[in-house]
């Protein structure tokens, strides 16, 4: 019973509503979290997340009869702070926790013209500090994602398992078996010095990476917790890409790549919800302030000597997303980017990519020449990609039939719907052309 | 116009599971769902009854027994009233029909107040 009623509380009709009441719940509880994180360590996440919990909950039980009060957040942040007080007091520890909670818990002030110290430096070195505990290299990568969704992002276990698309259980107990790691002090919340700083910070943006991309691999409208996590991975790498202490060059290569994909979301389905490729997408749909914001990334990235991944993946998102026509795109130099990025990621992904390059700059017959060793790669077998594109190649050299058989793989290990129906409609062209 | 109360029925424990993101939509939702029935005059009250710390008083012989209770365990109580205007009950009932308490698992006893004369 209590699951239908979870699900009835579906977001797609809310949107407008939401807007009405603007409390950014899931910003807040995220920020409350690392807040409360630090006071009462890390350890006591279990703890922490209670708290929180059981904040929101409360203006779950007052709020929708008796109305907002004047200032929500504040009486949200005064509940949660009186409830970690009881904590504190009940384990014996208020009085050595007491000036700090104090200090930290401020409540906001009412009026919009005093200067918010919710959302002061402090917040943010805790949310960092947050983010690098929970993206620890002693967890599972998995346990990483779940984690910094959980309490950096303030998402609910079963808005993560939508996400992912996987069972409320499997992505509880990653977090139940993350949690014995940090109880066992293993983990501690700091940002790493100088010379940890480099392979943590990889061990983050993996994290980040993964979160981008399960959410805009997810090509349906209906699910707007995909979207969110699009938003949030976004918001994580801005929120690192502009700290002193952690900011450099690659964080902004992130931060560019997402926003430059990003901004093309907008544009990817139809009005009918059809899949639409780059070369049939309304470029005017595009979204130009996340492109302005990509931009000013991808300028910053540029300082320093190193070309990471990211930065060639930021540079080949920036060719799409910069070229005012499908037919501008500058392939030449998305195709150098794969080049290099063959060299620092040898990974069969990657080498698919490349070949849809290779076909734009050198032609169809030299695509599927860059193809065919891929068709024996063990781990592309069951990747509807690899005969799409095959299919495409093959169409357009005038081998149809060959086209049609391809695509019929294509088609049957396709994962998502909209991309089945996508090329449902490519075989049905394919068809059209053979008769 | 005569005034009524709905009494709203819910099991307190039922959606304390939700994220803080689907816990604002479902108060977001109620927000709205009295800001057009209050622009309309036509939502005239409400309030919460608290949770916690409730008592059932009875009298057996003259003499006065409290026990505490109804908990926030327990599986339905009321947890608080809107007052609304309507001609009749079957104005009464459209108007209520859209009340988010119903989507969200609650119950809501649909009484008239009998004015005061």
């Amino acid at each position: 019973m209590k699951s239908t009623r979870l699900k009835r509380v579906a977001r797609t009709e809310s949107q407008e509503v939401r807007a009405v009441a603007d409390l950014l719940f899931r910003r807040r509880a995220g920020q409350l979290t690392a807040t409360l994180v630090r006071v009462l360590g890390v350890q006591h996440l279990d703890l922490v997340e209670d708290v929180v919990q059981d904040a929101f909950v409360q203006a779950l039980r007052k709020w929708p009869i008796s109305g907002l009060p004047e200032n929500p957040a504040g009486w949200i942040l005064a509940v949660a702070k009186n409830r970690a007080m009881d904590l504190l007091r009940r384990q014996g520890r208020w009085a050595e926790k007491r000036d700090e909670l104090e200090r930290s818990i401020l409540p906001e002030p009412a009026s919009a013209q005093a200067p918010s110290v919710y959302f002061s430096e402090e917040i943010e070195d805790d949310e960092l500090r947050l983010i690098f505990a929970m993206c620890h290299p002693a967890l599972s990568v998995d346990a990483q994602v779940a984690l910094t969704l959980k309490t950096v992002g303030g998402f609910g276990t079963t808005e993560i398992a939508r996400a992912f698309l996987t069972g409320k259980s499997t992505v509880a107990q990653r977090l139940v078996r993350a949690k014995r790691a940090l109880r066992d002090g293993l983990i501690t919340l700091e940002i790493p010095g100088a010379n940890e700083m480099p392979e943590r910070l990889d061990a983050v943006f993996e994290v980040l990476y993964l979160m981008f991309n399960e959410g805009y691999s997810a090509t349906t409208g209906a699910d707007l917790v995909r979207a969110d996590l699009c938003n949030e991975a976004i918001r994580l790498a801005e929120l690192l890409a502009a700290s002193s202490q952690v900011g450099g060059p690659k964080s902004h290569a992130l931060a560019a790549l997402f926003l430059f994909q990003a901004a093309r979301l907008p544009a990817r389905i139809a009005r009918g919800g059809d899949l639409l490729p780059l070369d049939a997408q309304d470029r005017s749909r595009w979204n130009r302030h996340l492109i302005r914001r990509a931009l000013e990334h991808h300028r910053r990235s540029a300082a320093g000597n190193e070309v990471s991944a990211y930065h060639l993946q930021a540079e080949i998102a920036s060719c799409h997303t910069l070229a005012s026509r499908f037919e501008d795109t500058e392939w030449g130099r998305i195709l150098h980017c794969y080049d290099q990025l063959s060299e620092l990621d040898a990974s069969p992904v990657v080498a698919l990519n490349r070949v849809v390059a290779v076909a734009h700059v050198r032609g169809a017959e030299a695509g599927l020449r860059a193809l065919y060793p891929l068709k024996e790669e063990e781990s592309l077998q069951s990747y509807h990609a690899l005969f799409a594109v095959e299919a495409e190649l093959l169409w357009r050299v005038g081998r149809t039939s060959e086209a049609r058989c391809a695509v019929t793989a294509a088609v049957a290990l396709a994962q998502s719907v909209p991309v089945r129906t996508y090329l449902e409609r490519r075989s049905h062209d394919y068809l059209e052309a053979y008769k | 116009m005569a005034d009524f109360m709905l009494l709203l029925h819910e099991e307190p424990s039922a959606l304390e599971e939700l994220a803080p993101d689907e816990i604002e939509s479902v108060i977001g939702e109620y927000v709205a769902w009295r800001e057009e029935l209050g622009a309309a005059g036509r939502l005239t009250g409400g309030k919460k009854l608290r949770d916690e710390g409730g008592r059932w008083l009875t009298s057996e012989d003259g003499k006065l027994r409290v026990v505490d209770g109804p908990f926030s365990e327990a599986k339905e109580v009321i947890g608080g009233f809107f007052m609304i205007a309507a001609g009749d009950y079957a104005e009464a009932v459209e108007i209520s029909r859209d009340c988010p308490h119903l989507k969200f698992g609650g119950r809501i006893e649909l009484r008239e107040v009998e004015p005061t004369h």
